[in-house]
Formats: C-alpha cells, sequence, structure tokens
C-alpha cells in the first residue's frame, strides 16, 4: 500500500509564483524517504500542501489511500507532522501541548496522558514536562515537535528540516529514535538540507527543483550511478603534453593538476603505474566531493541548464 | 482509534474549549482582575457617587437600572477581545497549524473558539454580578430571558471576534474594534440611560445600533422594563449569530488569513 501518493500536484500562490508544476510522487508503507531540493524548490510547499497548510491549485493527494480532497479527516488523521519553525503555544506547559494535540485527534485524556508521558520519557524531555515550551532550548523544542507529531501514533510522520540548527550530538540521537520509529512501522518522510542525514536514513530519495521531481529512485540505485570516482592529483612538475592513460579518462585542471576519473573497483595503483610511465610525479591526491552531494549537484544543474 | 466519529469530535471540541478556558485562567490578572475593578468603579461612580442625584429612571434606583447595562458590557467586551486576542495570538505564534492539521472539522474549530469566549464572558459577567450585590439588590425577574440573553450576546460578541483575529494582521488590528466600533456602541446602547430620554431622531438612531437590544432585553429580564420590545432583540441577535457563524465558517474554509 502506499503511504502517500501525489499525481499532478500543482500550487501557483497568489502573486503567481509557480511553487509547484505537476509533480507526482508515491511513497510506500513502511519507507524511509527523503525529499531533497535546494532552498525554494517547492519541499515545503508540497509538504504544506499534504498536511493542509497550504491549498493546492489542482492535483491530487492520497494517504493510505484516502484521498485528501474527499475524506480529509481520514487521511489528516494518518499523519504526524514535524514542521520547520517552533509552531506551539510558548506559554503552554510542555505536558499540556502533547494532552491537548493528542485531544485534536480525538486520543481520549486516559490513553493521551499515558503516550505523553512515554514520549515525554523517550525523547528526554520528562523533567521538563511542567515547564512553558518557551523556555526550553533549541534542541529540546525540536524533540518537542517530534514527540507532539507522534502523539496520536500516526501511520505516516513527516519531517520538515527536522534537524536544522541541531548540534551533532543531538542529531545522531533523532537519527537512532526516527530509524526505531520506522522499523517499528512507521513511514516516514524526510526533508532536509544535510545530504548526509538522507544518504544515511533514507531507502528511497525524490528530488525537486523549481517545482518539479527531477529525480525519484532508491538511494541505493541513486549512489550506484557513482560507479565513477574522480581524483585530484597535483604534480611535482607541469605537464604540458597530452599523455595516455590507457583507458583512463582524465583532464587538465591546470598545468600541475589533473583530474582523473577511475570506475568503481578499479585499482588506485593503475593511475600511479601509468602515471610513472611517463614519467609524472605526484605530489599528493585528494577525492572530489561525490556520492550524494555531487548527484545532487548535478541534477540541480541540469534542470537549471534546461530551464 | 476505536470511537466513533461523534466521539472524536467531542473529545477535540472539549479539548480545545479547556484549553481556551485554562488560556484565560493562567492570564487571570490580564483577563478576569481588570474588568472586575473597571466596573467597580462603575458601579461607584456613576451608581453611588453620580447616581444618587439623578434619582430613580425607568421605576429603578439609577444603580438598579445601570446593573444590567454595565453587566452586559462586561460580558460582551470580554467574550470579544477573549475570541479576538487567543485566535491571534495563535495565528501570530503559528499554533493555529496544530488545529489546522488535525483532523478537527471547520465548524468545530469555530465553536471551540466561541465555547471559551463566552465562557470567559459569563465568567467576568458572574464577577460583575457579584460585584453589584455589593451596591444594590438585584432582583431578576424572568431568569430564562436573563440566562438566555446574556449567554447568545456572549455568542455573537465571540463570533465577532473571531471574524477580527481571521483578518488582522497585527495586535494593533485586534484592538481597532474594540476601541472604535465596540465601545461607542456599547456606550450609545443605552447603559447609561434610557432612549426614551433622547429626541424621537436620536431614539430612532439608537434603534440601528444592535447592543441597545441586548442591553434592554439583559434589563428586562432582570427589572422588567425595557426600551424596545424583546420578541424584537432575541430574532435581531439570533439573526446576527447566523448570519455571523455562515460567514465565519465561509472564512475558515477558504483559508483567509490561515493558510497560502
Amino acid at each position: 500500500m502506499k503511504a502517500l501518493s501525489i499525481n499532478n500536484l500543482s500550487k501557483t500562490y497568489g502573486n503567481g509564483f509557480k511553487a509547484l508544476e505537476q509533480i507526482s510522487l508515491d511513497v510506500e508503507q513502511g519507507d524511509f524517504f527523503a525529499l531533497l531540493g535546494p532552498n525554494g524548490a517547492g519541499k515545503s510547499t508540497t509538504i504544506g500542501v499534504v498536511t493542509s497548510l497550504i491549498t493546492k491549485t489542482s492535483g491530487t493527494v492520497n494517504v493510505f489511500d484516502t484521498d485528501l480532497d474527499e475524506n480529509a479527516e481520514l487521511a489528516k488523521s494518518y499523519i504526524g507532522l514535524v514542521p520547520q519553525e517552533f509552531n506551539f503555544n510558548g506559554f503552554e506547559q510542555v505536558k499540556h501541548i502533547l494532552i491537548t494535540q493528542a485531544g485534536y485527534y480525538g486520543m481520549p485524556a486516559s490513553d493521551a496522558e499515558p503516550r505523553a508521558n512515554e514520549l515525554l520519557k523517550q525523547l528526554g524531555l520528562w523533567e521538563k514536562r511542567h515547564t512553558p515550551s518557551r523556555a526550553l532550548s533549541g534542541g529540546m523544542k525540536r524533540r518537542l515537535m517530534i514527540a507532539r507529531a507522534l502523539v496520536h501514533k500516526p501511520k505516516l510522520l513527516i519531517l520538515d528540516e527536522p534537524t536544522a540548527g541541531v548540534d551533532i550530538e543531538l542529531r545522531r540521537s533523532m537519527w537512532t529514535f526516527l530509524r526505531r520509529i520506522n522499523k517499528e512501522g512507521t513511514t516516514i518522510i524526510l526533508t532536509t538540507h544535510y545530504l548526509e542525514e538522507a544518504e544515511n536514513l533514507c531507502r528511497n530519495i525524490a528530488i525537486i527543483d523549481k517545482g518539479e521531481i527531477v529525480e525519484n529512485t532508491d538511494m541505493k540505485s541513486l549512489l550506484n550511478r557513482l560507479d565513477k570516482e574522480t581524483f585530484v592529483l597535483d604534480l611535482k612538475y607541469p605537464l604540458l603534453q597530452t599523455i595516455e592513460l590507457y583507458g583512463l579518462d582524465y583532464h587538465h585542471v591546470d598545468d600541475t593538476t589533473i583530474e582523473v576519473e577511475l570506475s568503481r573497483g578499479d585499482s588506485l595503483n593503475s593511475i600511479f603505474e601509468l602515471l610513472s610511465k611517463h614519467g609524472v610525479e605526484v605530489v599528493s591526491m585528494k577525492n572530489k566531493v561525490n556520492r550524494l552531494e555531487e548527484l545532487f549537484l548535478n541534477l540541480v544543474e541540469t534542470t537549471e541548464q534546461a530551464s | 482509534m476505536n470511537q466513533t466519529r461523534r466521539q472524536r469530535h467531542w473529545i477535540a471540541f472539549s479539548t480545545l474549549v479547556t484549553r481556551e478556558i485554562r488560556r484565560f485562567f493562567r492570564i487571570w490578572p490580564q483577563t478576569i482582575l481588570p474588568p472586575a475593578i473597571t466596573m467597580t468603579l462603575y458601579f461607584i461612580i456613576f451608581g453611588n457617587l453620580i447616581g444618587s442625584r439623578i434619582g430613580e429612571m425607568g421605576g429603578f434606583s439609577y444603580m438598579e437600572y445601570i446593573v444590567p447595562g454595565i453587566i452586559m458590557m462586561a460580558v460582551i467586551n470580554n467574550a470579544y477581545s477573549n475570541v479576538a486576542s487567543s485566535f491571534f495570538s495563535a495565528k501570530f505564534q503559528n499554533h493555529i497549524e496544530e488545529l489546522i492539521v488535525a483532523p478537527i472539522p471547520n465548524y468545530l474549530i469555530l465553536a471551540g473558539y466561541v465555547a471559551g469566549g463566552t465562557a470567559r464572558g459569563l465568567c467576568v459577567g458572574v464577577i460583575v454580578t457579584l460585584v453589584s450585590l455589593f451596591f444594590t439588590h438585584l432582583p431578576i425577574e424572568h431568569i430564562a430571558i436573563t440566562i438566555s440573553m446574556v449567554i447568545l450576546s456572549a455568542i455573537l460578541f465571540a463570533l465577532g471576534g473571531f471574524i477580527n483575529a481571521i483578518y488582522a494582521r497585527s495586535f494593533d488590528e485586534i484592538s481597532l474594534v474594540p476601541t472604535f466600533i465596540l465601545t461607542p456602541l456599547t456606550y450609545l446602547g443605552g447603559v447609561f440611560y434610557s432612549i426614551s430620554l433622547l429626541p424621537e431622531f436620536w431614539q430612532n438612531v439608537s434603534l440601528l445600533n444592535p447592543i441597545l437590544y441586548m442591553v434592554n432585553a439583559f434589563r428586562f429580564g432582570m427589572l422588567g422594563v425595557s426600551d424596545i420590545p424583546v420578541v424584537a432583540a432575541f430574532s435581531i441577535i439570533l439573526l446576527f449569530i447566523v448570519l455571523l457563524t455562515s460567514f465565519a465558517l465561509y472564512l475558515l474554509n477558504k483559508g483567509t488569513g490561515l493558510r497560502n
């Protein structure tokens, strides 16, 4: 079953800005899905439409086979949202925020109280349960937003840049927590600027740019496309002529720097052997930025050129 | 979720109302205390000091005559400002998103806020009534009319506060209506005088003021005297409630001021 199915979704804002143009996207139940894109690409608009915070211009959204237009109540009950910005009442106590949110989803107080306690303990907020939310640290506020999104036991958790501005230690502990709830059955959709985060956590990925999906595949296939790695070699002496490196692609960056592309699985020794044969001495070598970041930039640049 | 839809709706509604009531009790020095003090001053100054020189009005002492109007004024102002400030704060702090993403129909969001505003209006109304007992005897001639009129008035002005908050883009804009419309209409709505004292032209102009109907119908419930027919008052208030409810729901469904 699809946890989320978006078809031909478009959104044009009142000022004429087209934030989304006919995007379609499927997320399977149980998936850990990344939605990536540069600033202003349409990630938050997509999430806004799915969570009813933004009115769409056209298209359909189905959550666990429930059309958001036809049965909004049921569709909304499946979703938990962790928004990008803090959005709770700063004067309300932490525990009240959770119990109130549970109530909005029709959860009786007898169930909401133990559920709130459980989440407060799991997310390290138990000691702060009677504290007004405005007095929490930034990291605690992030965790409170996760707790609030989970209090009604949603089947689909959507996190809009949940680790923005969070220190490394907290980010890692949030990853562990999210992996666990995903393993327990919650489908997770994540938008992030940290590509390392998407690579570490997510099984499937969509890349959105200028309101269009430019890539939608599984993380493994995407990364496998990086069957070539590029190494930057600094040479001791200028290399002024073209040399034959027998099957290896290379190009000059400047007189003393070349970039060599190596297929995955090829030995690095082959580079040095071939270069030695031509009397070329290598002073240092580094791996050019690669993996998801490189793919991401390639995809985004491609769409820029196309437009 | 094993409950029926109706049970879930009831839980959501009561959660919202509880949150609203908890909010105005949490900040009671801003919400409960000031109207109690202000109205006490009205009783002392207008009722005791000035009223003793005015004499009777409508067959009652001036203090007795103004008490229903002052209670109604407190109810109207507090019902209005509670919803206006609470809903606008929710927009301002973005925690209105908690409600928008939740499976709550718009009519329940409206009902929850209006119930919260009505609760504060009635709470302040009870306090002002108790304070008034220190100054005068308070007969209640028609209890059903008294109670229903005060509740309907609170609902009507809570709806007004809700619509104000939907359109408001700053805290200044939620104080514009109370300052420039609500307060003048209240003062000219027969709280402190009977419109029979006015020239005929101004009597007719006063009939365009909806607050006049509320104050007089409430006064009729308490004292048994009114400048206007009570049936007309109920009809007008019910009509306004229907109109404002429809308009507020239209704005909510459209997402005005809430959704892009």
